[in-house]
């Protein structure tokens, strides 16, 4: 799948990570720094975009800053993993579910308007799955204003 | 931070992503009744205000080859957690990197850093370097890869 990736669709997977523009017409001003045509653009990004290559273009919200949000860590036996899992992702404040390979097996972030709405909906979540649930907010974000370099050649 | 219902609103048109047609300030604007002008300066002061981290194309890492996500976790000394934490999130191949608070006994860590590889070998050599740049002020270490994906959107805030 990556072999296809035209030099077109790799600077725009990689080099609007950070800037995507602010302009009444952010393909064409693409256009013009990639020297290419924005109908070109549009159509790569449209090709990226139906293979989910990109998830979406637009903003990234900071975490925390509007709403409360919060790492959380279930430990799950596998019989019933799939039930919780479910149960979990079916929240609309859960934006985030991953199973992953430890006695810590599911990993969820969940969001809500404020700290206390988070905590009603943590605490719901261990009342219905029946297991408890190990609360992680952020306590600080090391973060460094730098795109995730992709190595799209291989 | 201030947001008012407009930016609030703003924010829930376009968290899942912009439409993708040639003027989508404008399509935006029109959905919401505002002009693109409006909308431009909103989002540009969200982002000078640090609500709106940047406005991007964003990757799915895992669609691009890189299947191993491993969630790495250190028990870094509190002394120093804010020195190191920016300098594992400064390399090039970290996506997130967060203070969080320990679970005694069951979860000594308190440093978080997402690292993404195509290989487990590329994942595992990032481990080590990370290892490397927290050196002697790290305890004992986890790498969590996930094994599925349940659940995956862009930040959502309720309406």
């Amino acid at each position: 799948m990556l072999a296809q990736l035209q030099p077109l669709h790799k600077h725009l997977l990689n080099d609007y990570q950070q800037d995507f523009p602010l302009s009444p017409t952010p393909y064409r001003d693409i256009a013009e720094q990639l020297g290419v045509s924005e109908d070109e653009v549009l159509h790569a990004f449209e090709e990226l975009s139906a293979q989910r290559m990109i998830s979406r273009i637009g903003p990234v919200i900071a975490p925390n800053s509007i709403g409360s949000s919060a790492l959380v860590a279930m430990a799950v036996p596998e019989h019933d993993l799939a039930r919780v899992a479910e149960l979990v992702s079916a929240y609309p404040e859960v934006n985030h579910n991953y199973e992953r390979e430890n006695r810590f097996n599911l990993w969820f972030v969940a969001v809500a308007d404020d700290e206390a709405q988070l905590g009603m909906v943590i605490a719901e979540i261990e009342t219905r799955s029946g297991y408890p649930a190990m609360t992680l907010p952020m306590l600080a974000d090391y973060f460094i204003n730098l795109g995730f370099e992709m190595n799209l050649h291989d | 931070m201030n947001i008012d219902a407009v930016d609030r609103q703003l924010i829930q048109a376009t968290q899942t992503g912009l439409p993708l047609v040639a003027q989508p300030y404008q399509a935006v604007a029109e959905q919401l009744g505002l002009s693109v002008e409006e909308v431009m300066q909103r989002l540009a002061r969200m982002q000078q205000d640090g609500i709106i981290r940047r406005i991007a194309a964003v990757p799915n890492h895992y669609k691009l080859g890189y299947r191993y996500n491993g969630m790495t976790v250190w028990d870094v000394d509190d002394r120093q957690i804010d020195n190191l934490g920016p300098k594992v999130a400064e390399l090039p191949f970290v996506s997130h990197c967060y203070q969080r608070p320990r679970h005694l006994p069951d979860w000594p860590y308190n440093l978080f850093a997402m690292v993404h590889g195509k290989t487990q070998q590329d994942a595992e050599r990032q481990v080590a370097i990370i290892s490397e740049v927290l050196g002697e002020h790290v305890g004992s270490r986890d790498v969590l890869y996930s094994s599925k994906i349940l659940k995956k959107t862009g930040l959502r805030i309720g309406g």
